[in-house]
């Protein structure tokens, strides 16, 4: 099982979601510049948190013309895994790999706190070692978070399972006191219609470990080393 | 010549720093505003060309990179 993380100019996840990966999961990981062309050696790719190309026109919308997207696009199409956090969520619905957008969170402020997730779809390469009806707990950090999609895409999204991660309460309720940044459908996380390409807002990689405040993240990458 | 783009979001998206710029302009006493909507303004400045052509770069540049189609519109106006 190895993973690759893409760095892009402005990524500063990427060394949380290494030393996660490498020290507390224990897996094989290598960073990879965006300029560079990975070939297909990654069971995984990750695309990691921060603020690629400064967010500038868009979060997302420049990093998704990077020399590296013509391997992020191959890998998909022969089924290699892609975990977008939080800007990498951004930049794959940019890439048009994931359906939707993310957008301004609805009271203008940057939101950083752990929120609760409910988990809706175990059947996945990212949730399979994840109890049925379970709540996790990760946290957030950005500014543009809220996920829309036209009322189409959310049926269909609903149809075909497709929403893994819900905000809820600490007990599973969804409601809109804990949407954080006014997604709709409380949406957190979304996969595509072949299942191997999962973006979401919240950052597993720190949550890994104990004392950063939970180790629910762990579940999420366990999942993906289950798969392979 | 100068192209003049205008990218804003689509019906039913959120529009929240325009929301907030509504409310302030009424805190300021225009009460007969009814909506702000912002956006975004690009002037995109090209050499001596085919009209048609400049037309047709501009929609590729606004549809691939300056406007998010799921959540904006675009308009131009191509001067000179």
């Amino acid at each position: 099982m190895k993973f690759g993380i893409v760095v892009y100019p402005g990524s500063n996840c990427d060394m949380d979601c290494y030393s996660a990966l490498s020290t507390i999961l224990k897996t094989n990981v290598d960073l990879i510049w965006h300029k560079d062309d990975p070939t297909d050696k990654y069971d995984c790719l990750i695309l990691p948190g921060g603020f690629s190309f400064g967010d500038y026109l868009r979060s997302g919308a420049i990093a998704r013309f990077s020399k590296i997207s013509e391997s992020i696009y191959a890998h998909a199409k022969r089924g290699g895994l892609i975990l977008g956090i939080c800007n990498g969520f951004q930049i794959l619905t940019e890439m048009k790999l994931l359906p939707g957008a993310l957008t301004r969170n609805s009271n203008l402020k940057f939101i950083c706190k752990d929120v609760y997730l409910r988990v809706e779809n175990i059947n996945t390469p990212f949730t399979n070692k994840i109890k049925k009806n379970s709540v996790l707990m990760l946290p957030i950090a950005h500014h543009d978070g809220a996920y829309f999609i036209d009322e189409d895409g959310l049926k269909k999204l609903e149809d075909e399972n497709r929403i893994i991660f819900r905000y809820c309460d600490k007990n599973g309720q969804v409601n809109i006191e804990n949407n954080p940044n006014g997604s709709i459908s409380n949406i957190a996380g979304v996969i595509n219609k072949e299942g191997n390409i999962l973006g979401l807002m919240p950052h597993p990689e720190r949550a890994c470990e104990n004392i950063l405040g939970g180790t629910d993240g762990k579940l999420i990458f366990e999942s993906i080393i289950n798969t392979m | 010549m100068i192209v003049k783009v205008i990218v804003t979001p689509k019906k039913g998206v959120l529009n929240p720093e325009g929301k907030t710029i509504e409310n302030s302009l009424k805190m300021l006493g225009y009460g007969s505003l009814q909506n702000v909507k912002s956006g975004r303004y690009f002037e995109l400045y090209f050499g001596k060309e085919n009209k048609d052509k400049i037309e047709d770069i501009t929609r590729e540049i606004c549809t691939k990179l300056l406007a998010n189609t799921v959540i904006e519109d675009f308009t131009y106006t191509i001067e000179g």
